[in-house]
């Protein structure tokens, strides 16, 4: 769900959050608009404004774990999990991470990626919030959600800085509620980077 | 003998330091890793993380803190949060959309290329660079290059002496301020 549709209406931090992102037409490919949360990152008050928003949401929902997408979830997830007082799990590229590792494989547009998150980072029935800075086809978050289901963890949302809802209505991946803040915006505006 | 706030302090850094997980052979064989995850994993010992390096810059009007892929975005950005500043990510080649600035250096084992967002850092900006280890120094240094003049300190959680990073940040007349050694 947005979070505007989701008891956060007129929020003006919404729109500072909204505005603070930077949108490149036109990539990677025609009819694409990029949407660049490094400007978000150089507005201190629009940053605190994200965090404080999942945090909110996020704090009395008993939530052990925050699992961070590399690498942009790993900007979003460790404020949210210290601010929430959960561990703070790095789902990775391959080869990353050292030791054991279970691994999930995900389809690109061309090509495949994978994920990979340490063995034992996780204990069965923990309840978990994954975390990324964009939700566009889902198939990361798919890939996120299916690790940490191996490892026997509940997850109670993903939570996305920027989405399009999949199917408009649709707001689950594999069953998984999803919570986005903003829509992505279709044009830039006027600003000094 | 400690005051009780020394002793608390390095109690704390106890903590820290007893989460690490050293590897050996990897990346590569023959090499040993410092692992941070299970550091992660203790939401207390990860607080104490941040909080030292909050207490230590929150005072001193940092403007920018620079975070170094990848594990420098866990560390980076709660500290940006706590202490008002912004956070400036320096990516490995190709991530960042835009005019960048590009830097190669030499690692401990190989070389890479870090780039920072043109106009990301103005003049004025008192920096502090983020990462959550210092080895021979490579990375930093091409991250000072990058930001410019205006690096304040480097932060590291983790510090290898032997490598001796802190030499060669102090050749450039740069402090370092770091939590643990790992020898």
């Amino acid at each position: 769900m947005f979070a505007e549709e989701n008891g956060l209406f007129g929020d003006p931090r919404i729109k500072a959050i909204s505005d603070a992102i930077r949108v490149v037409p036109h990539f990677p490919k025609p009819g694409i608009m990029f949407q660049d949360i490094t400007t978000l990152l150089l507005d201190p008050k629009a940053f605190r404004y994200t965090i404080d928003i999942f945090v909110d949401r996020y704090r009395d929902k008993n939530i052990s774990l925050v699992a961070g997408v590399e690498a942009r979830g790993f900007i979003f997830g460790p404020p949210i999990a210290l601010a929430i007082g959960a561990k703070f799990v790095p789902l990775r590229k391959p080869r990353k991470l050292p030791g054991e590792v279970i691994s999930e494989a995900y389809v690109l547009e061309y090509g495949t990626d994978c994920l990979e998150m340490h063995v034992g980072a996780v204990q069965p029935g923990e309840s978990v919030l994954i975390v990324d800075d964009l939700v566009a086809t889902g198939g990361t978050l798919s890939a996120a959600i299916r690790l940490l289901e191996r490892a026997g963890a509940e997850v109670v949302e993903c939570a996305c800085v920027i989405g399009l809802p999949l199917v408009k209505g649709n707001w689950k991946l594999n069953g998984v509620p999803l919570y986005v803040l903003v829509e992505p915006r279709l044009d830039d505006l006027e600003r000094t980077l | 003998m400690s005051s009780g706030k020394e002793g608390e302090s390095a109690s704390r850094i106890n903590g820290i330091k007893s989460t690490l997980r050293i590897i050996s052979d990897f990346p590569k064989p023959g090499m040993l890793f410092s692992d941070i995850t299970p550091l992660l994993l203790d939401p207390k010992a990860f607080k104490d993380t941040i909080d030292f390096f909050v207490e230590r810059y929150k005072n001193e009007n940092i403007s920018v803190v620079a975070g170094i892929e990848s594990r420098g975005f866990i560390f980076g950005p709660s500290i940006a949060l706590a202490i008002g500043a912004k956070f400036v990510p320096l990516r490995k080649p190709n991530k960042l959309l835009g005019e960048v600035i590009s830097e190669n250096y030499d690692l401990e084992y190989g070389s890479d290329c870090l780039e920072m967002h043109v106009g990301a850092v103005t003049s004025g900006d008192r920096a502090l660079v983020v990462d959550d280890l210092i080895a021979t120094g490579g990375t930093v240094c091409a991250a000072m290059n990058l930001l410019g003049a205006e690096v304040v300190e480097c932060a590291c959680v983790i510090e290898v002496p032997v490598l001796k990073g802190r030499e060669r940040l102090e050749s450039r007349g740069k402090p370092l301020y770091t939590l643990v050694d790992i020898v």
